[in-house]
């Protein structure tokens, strides 16, 4: 649209029509290269899942799809199973996403007012656990968490108390929280401290000459001033948490009992497709929960429109 | 204006071109069998080569063998992942229909999954029927159906027990021999001051406890290759109730760990001292020497499984494996020729017990005066082959799978972890697996009969 505009302006003896069609033309050629990638990889796949997840076959009926329609979906929404799950995820989300959030601002926050290296220093440190890959870092926690070989008996010996199991059934929903907010506190913390540099320092000598204290500044100036990018990352940490499973199904491995194979939506899935060769089903439940995040931002989104400045 | 637009043209076409390029380098993997990379070198670049998936420890070394042997067939071997690493990567390859190689190794217990998935050849069409009397006739049990083979035994896993003598000698302990002895011996090791556990049940043991069970006559599946849709479960009889009861009994009076297995923390108690036993297969030897932080004043010794009745002792089976050929080999004649070549000379076999610590199924290596009388100097020179595990290979059965193997592993683990956790009793953990197994089956269209 824009070419054909600036055609237009440029006064060019030929029809404008001809020289806009050409000049679009090239631009599906300038699109093309991701356009491919994009319909190969995502599109397709995304269309041959959804065709699985409206026909099924049985382990016993080996070699024929059958349609069903909606059957599977029916029977992922009434599969306690998959409800469990999601209940599960939801639950991590309640916990999860405000305790990262809260730990990134106020990081964000102390780090914005402090100007010397040790800020610079502290800034790195918390960012670096980003930098890990999540497998590596789930397997670095499976090690701390371990009784035997891990340092919290060590701990907890010095001041004469026994460590709790951190890998026990009661115990896995604190320790997979915990391995996430240090994963991604940083990453948060990195975008929010952006922001908050980019807030023009004029507006707090007008605040201070208001007779604004430092708190004062920090919540009713800094947070407001910086709410899209708040949201942003809820919208990341949301999604990210509704899909949960590289961390459990790493520690899975030192955790049988306690990280079932269904303990998460997407664990359910990988499981009933690799484990259990229901491809069909397994499609289902990747789309229904897929459905679900979708619904699940577009409702936070929705709710949070003044702040992202979205309306 | 016009140049600068052929320009861009050209750029864009030039991305394109990369991009396409790309994209082929992608797909270049899912090649036919034939293209595959071997890790192995290939002796013989003009023999027919088949594919071949297997994760045994230094299995480089007995393809070797086999390519140097062979003239008119090669091997072109790949490590695809262990066990269940595998499995994914063959459901997929099947969903797919296309990606498996000629040969995989599969372990026994996994045959029913895939023989009714269609995945496997039927052997007997190439011969193997008549290699039956130069296997033992448990582990042909476990590859056959009636007249089909649908695979061809490698390795087994015959039960013993391997015990901690010094700890048995330091408390003044008697070593069990039957399953109430083992419970006394339990009680008064902890009585005598032994910190540790006589043993572990690990609640995530799956084939492990399956053979516990199955020592007390334990059926949990019917399951016949020529009816695929009929499939009969008993998971909760009678026999496995008396089993996990005694089991259950032991970790309530706190005698026995429940520590899931093949974690470190449980390697690092089996040969540190933690536990007096490690019940184990006959592959069990060679996983304890391979682990670190070992107890240096261990004195490791072997004896039988102890029984539950002395009078009619029931030997069981925990592991090994097969190599099957997959129906989407184009050249399954080849491929079950090299199924059945790899591990039937003395000179494989010599590796593979060497180097890999295998329990042959192949009689006349497992009948050998070599093997017979090897002498284990982890066990202080005892021959664990002989006085052990030779007597429970030899009086191993075989054992129905059902076709869902994973998932009623999963269903186990999951019930025996809730009845630990959440005190709850042995019928109840066994029915929980019961009623999951025959909703599962059914929904998969099975006719289930219980």
């Amino acid at each position: 649209m824009s070419g054909s505009k600036s055609a237009v302006r440029a006064g060019t003896a030929q029809p404008t029509s001809k020289i806009a069609s050409r000049r679009q033309r090239w631009g599906y050629v300038y699109v093309a290269p991701f356009a491919v990638v994009f319909a190969v990889f995502l599109v397709l796949p995304l269309g041959y899942a959804l065709w699985m997840s409206l026909h099924n076959k049985g382990i016993a009926t080996a070699g024929r799809n059958v349609f069903v329609g909606a059957d599977n979906y029916v029977k992922a929404f009434t599969d306690p199973v998959f409800l469990e799950g999601l209940w599960r995820v939801v639950r991590f989300v309640l916990v999860m996403v405000p305790v990262q959030i809260v730990v990134a601002l106020v990081a964000a926050l102390l780090l914005d007012t402090l100007a010397t290296r040790l800020s610079r220093v502290s800034r790195l440190l918390i960012f670096v656990p980003y930098a890990i890959p999540a497998v590596i870092g789930a397997l670095m926690w499976g090690f701390l968490y371990s009784p035997r070989f891990g340092p919290a008996q060590d701990v907890f010996g010095l001041v004469g108390l026994t460590a709790p199991n951190f890998l026990s059934s009661a115990n896995i929903f604190g320790s997979l929280v915990n391995i996430v907010t240090w994963q991604w506190v940083g990453y948060y913390m990195i975008i929010i401290y952006a922001a908050l540099r980019s807030i023009d320092p004029s507006i707090y000598e007008a605040a201070v000459l208001d007779g604004a204290g430092r708190r004062q500044i920090a919540l009713r100036i800094k947070v407001p001033m910086i709410s899209s990018s708040m949201v942003m990352i809820v919208v990341f940490a949301l999604i990210g948490t509704l899909q949960f499973f590289t961390e459990p199904q790493v520690l899975r491995s030192s955790a049988q009992g306690a990280i079932p194979s269904d303990y998460t939506p997407n664990m359910y899935a990988f499981a009933t497709a690799f484990n259990y060769s229901q491809f069909n089903y397994a499609s289902t439940l990747a789309f229904a929960l897929g459905f679900l995040v979708f619904v699940g931002s577009y409702v936070f989104l929705f709710l949070t429109r003044k702040q992202s400045g979205l309306k | 204006m016009r140049t600068s637009a052929r320009r861009r043209g050209v750029a864009a076409a030039a991305a394109m071109a990369v991009s396409a390029v790309g994209l082929a380098a992608c797909s270049g993997g899912s090649g036919g069998a034939a293209e595959a990379t071997c890790t192995n070198e290939i002796k013989q670049p003009d023999a027919t080569q088949v594919t071949v998936w297997a994760w045994y420890p230094s299995f480089e070394t007995v393809v070797d063998h086999f390519n140097e042997t062979h003239t008119d067939l090669q091997v072109c071997w790949t490590n695809a992942g262990q066990g269940a690493d595998e499995y994914n990567k063959f459901q997929t390859a099947i969903e797919a229909g296309t990606g498996a190689p000629d040969v995989i190794m599969l372990e026994a217990e996994v045959l029913p999954t895939f023989t009714i998935l269609e995945s496997l050849v039927d052997l007997s069409e190439y011969g193997a029927a008549e290699l039956e009397d130069d296997y033992t006739a448990g582990s042909w049990s476990d590859v056959s159906n009636g007249d089909a083979v649908y695979a061809i035994p490698v390795d087994g896993g015959p039960m013993g027990m391997l015990y901690r003598a010094d700890i048995f000698e330091e408390y003044d302990v008697e070593v069990p021999t039957t399953w109430d002895e083992f419970a006394k011996a339990a009680q008064d090791l902890r009585d005598a001051g032994f910190e540790g556990h006589i043993t572990d049940f690990p609640t995530n043991g799956a084939a492990f406890n399956y053979a516990l069970f199955a020592q007390n006559g334990w059926e949990p599946f019917q399951y016949d290759a020529e009816q695929p849709t009929e499939v009969g479960i008993n998971v909760d009889s009678p026999e496995a109730e008396e089993v996990l009861s005694y089991w259950k009994g032991l970790i309530d009076d706190d005698l026995v760990a429940t520590e899931d297995a093949f974690t470190t923390d449980y390697n690092a108690a089996l040969v540190d001292g933690t536990y007096a036993v490690y019940l184990a297969a006959a592959w069990g030897p060679g996983y304890l020497q391979g682990l670190s932080e070992a107890d240096a004043d261990a004195e490791w010794r072997a004896a039988p499984l102890p029984q539950w009745d002395p009078e009619n002792p029931v030997q069981v089976n925990w592991g090994g494996s097969t190599f099957a050929v997959t129906t989407q080999s184009e050249q399954p004649e080849a491929a079950a020729t090299v199924a059945k070549e790899l591990f039937n000379t003395d000179e494989a076999w010599k590796l593979g017990v060497e180097e890999a610590a295998l329990w042959p199924q192949w009689k006349p290596m497992l009948e050998s005066d070599w093997f017979t009388g090897l002498e284990a100097p982890f066990f202080g020179g005892q021959k664990i082959n002989e006085e052990v595990f030779l007597d429970a290979a030899n009086g191993y059965e075989g054992f129905s799978f059902s076709p869902f193997q994973v998932y009623a592993y999963d269903q186990q683990t999951q019930a025996l972890f809730d009845m630990v956790e959440n005190d709850t009793d042995a019928g109840t953990a066994l029915s929980t697996v019961q009623d999951g197994l025959v909703r599962y089956a059914t929904e998969q269209g099975f006719t289930v009969t219980e």
